[in-house]
């Protein structure tokens, strides 16, 4: 049983979604605030009605104008976690959960809210008010009370946004645990791609109230649909190149980045001289050694900036002189100790060939390709710096 | 002490708190979450007794009520009785000077309730009718309490809108405050000190109370 629903409208935000969610299957989206990812769920639980589309759960269908159907958030069978869990604040925990499932006698929703609250980590807190309950907790007993109502859909909406890093931790992993014996759709918003990467099946990249890609979180980190989608998922290195050479027979297309010449696989839709984008997956630049300076697409680089979190770095290196040109890639913080890369270090960086991705110029404005419009798929300039200038000089 | 006007005035504002429950419920509830055209100017309406000089309201209210008017002509067609001089007319004066009073402190009291609260109990599965008597009426009832005391304070002291819709009839229209009033120009000032007193201590009880419950609304939503 899937969740399929496409929703228009035109104010108070734009809407033209399209969102498609398998039984068992957690579908993220995610997008910058106010790109209505919110609204976009509220249409889906009947909270908000958009001008048309269609929202479509399993054999019934919700939402469709053309055919006079919109149904009441009572009748979707939807459970939804709101951003702030919305807990019913003169009730206990129990009540709180219990009232989801009004519909079943008295002595079995007693039961059954227990059943949740216990599946939710929270025995011993049933008769806890929400004001006797630590973030976290108010967490879960919305979460068990969005299960109590036995939903068709599971909606959340930014349900780890309000507590604080380690409890997001620990929440995420209960969710995991969780999902894995729910059969419906699951929907999260959330505009953290870590949580999303973490949780999803499938992320849905929203711009102001787009769709713009819906593919697996791998592949949208691989393959993004646009500049726009790289940027919109954080990709730290996308820059602007120019397509010098085009040969089919060895599969490759070569563009000019600062001066260097990168290989990059076959794309066909670009012509000698044309500007493009390109991207590239942390994971495609590979720190290499002195004798493996042969190999294709090596280029030096320096070191400007190394972040090291429970044993992995995260290392941006400038290339040449090119202070906005920077590369960003993980290594192991062992490793990055051992090679001694620190900033001001140079180290050799080779792009593998097949993970760049070139992209559209002008996909990120979705306009023809002028300077300033270029500008958003050019990397995030260094304080004080415009990038404006640079991507002249980059793109003439 | 006039016991007879002390009976028709805890009566007046009882029966003025009981029929302005539902009404000002189903007012404010309207005015915190509507976003309709009108509201302001409804709002602003239901405001005017707030600043109008009693005498004022009272002699429109005379106008409005009185024989010759439209409203006068029909209730006297339909009950045989008249609104002006009549303990009917003085309960329709109360019901319109009292609407800020009920109003407004149940309109805060809706108004904080976060539009989250009340959707996740409809996603929940709860009707709206379920979700106002088991959310939404829990949550505000300190303001609706706090609005029903104004009320009934405000009702036992009102004097200038009774004494122009109402005159001073003993045993129908003649409310402790006119009492009160009668008792003093007869320069009776041991009849007019207790009642006086009375009045003083109800207010003050009825005060006490709204602030109380006024707190407790607020430490709830901290």
């Amino acid at each position: 049983m899937g969740l399929s629903a496409h929703i228009e409208q035109s104010a108070p935000i734009p809407l033209a979604a399209d969102i498609v969610c398998k039984g068992g299957e957690l579908l993220a989206l995610v997008g910058p605030s106010g790109s209505g990812k919110s609204t976009l769920l509220r249409c889906l639980a009947g909270l908000h009605r958009p001008t048309s589309g269609h929202v479509v759960c399993g054999e019934e269908t919700w939402f469709d104008p053309r055919r006079g159907i919109d149904l009441p958030p009572q009748q979707r069978r939807v459970g939804f976690v709101f951003q702030h869990y919305a807990l019913f604040p003169h009730l206990t925990a129990l009540a709180n959960v219990m009232l989801a499932s009004a519909d079943v006698p008295a002595n079995e929703r007693a039961r059954r809210a227990r059943h949740w609250l216990a599946r939710a980590n929270l025995e011993g807190f049933d008769h806890r008010r929400p004001d006797e309950l630590s973030g976290g907790q108010q967490q879960r007993v919305a979460l068990a009370r969005a299960l109590a109502r036995e939903p068709r859909v599971l909606l959340l909406d930014e349900p780890f946004s309000a507590v604080d890093r380690v409890t997001r931790r620990k929440l995420l992993n209960q969710l995991i645990d969780l999902r894995r014996s729910l059969a419906i759709p699951i929907v999260l918003v959330t505009h953290d791609l870590e949580e999303a990467t973490l949780l999803a099946d499938r992320m849905t990249v929203l711009h102001r109230g787009r769709t713009l890609q819906t593919a697996t979180p791998e592949e949208m980190l691989a393959r993004p649909a646009s500049a726009l989608v790289a940027r919109l998922t954080d990709q730290p290195n996308l820059f602007v190149g120019k397509v010098v050479y085009q040969s089919r027979a060895t599969d490759t297309t070569v563009i000019d980045w600062l001066g260097h010449s990168l290989n990059a696989t076959y794309h066909a839709d670009f012509t000698p001289g044309e500007a493009v984008c390109w991207v590239i997956p942390e994971a495609g630049v590979v720190l290499v050694r002195e004798h493996q300076l042969e190999r294709e697409n090596t280029l030096y680089a320096l070191v400007s900036e190394r972040l090291a979190w429970r044993g992995h770095a995260t290392v941006t290196a400038r290339v040449g002189k090119q202070r906005e040109a920077a590369l960003t890639f993980a290594i192991g913080a062992s490793v990055a100790m051992r090679r001694s890369i620190v900033p001001g270090a140079v180290v050799a960086l080779q792009l593998q060939k097949a993970a760049i991705r070139l992209l559209p110029a002008d996909a990120a404005a979705g306009a023809p390709a002028t300077v300033d419009r270029v500008d958003s798929c050019y990397p995030r300039s260094l304080p004080g710096e415009p990038t404006a200038p640079r991507a002249r000089r980059s793109s003439e | 002490m006039d016991w007879q006007a002390l009976a028709l005035s805890l009566q007046l504002a009882s029966a003025t708190a009981l029929v302005l429950l539902p009404l000002a419920i189903w007012l404010a509830r309207w005015l915190a979450w509507s976003s309709a055209r009108g509201r302001s100017a409804l709002e602003a309406l239901i405001l005017l007794p707030l600043v109008l000089p009693p005498t004022v309201l009272g002699y429109y209210l005379l106008l409005g009520f009185g024989g010759e008017s439209m409203l006068g002509q029909l209730y006297h067609a339909l009950s045989g009785r008249t609104l002006v001089f009549s303990f009917d007319g003085l309960l329709a004066a109360s019901l319109i000077f009292n609407l800020p009073f009920a109003v407004q402190p149940m309109q805060r009291a809706f108004a904080a309730i976060p539009r989250e609260i009340r959707e996740a109990a409809w996603v929940s599965g709860l009707s709206r009718w379920q979700t106002f008597l088991r959310i939404e009426l829990p949550l505000a009832w300190p303001g609706v309490a706090a609005a029903l005391a104004l009320c009934f304070a405000h009702t036992l002291g009102e004097f200038g809108v009774v004494l122009m819709v109402g005159g001073s009839l003993p045993g129908e229209t003649k409310t402790i405050a006119i009492a009160i009033y009668d008792q003093a120009q007869a320069f009776n000032d041991s009849a007019a000190a207790s009642m006086s007193a009375f009045l003083l201590g109800l207010s003050f009880v009825a005060v006490l109370l709204v602030s109380r419950l006024g707190r407790r609304r607020a430490g709830r939503w901290d």
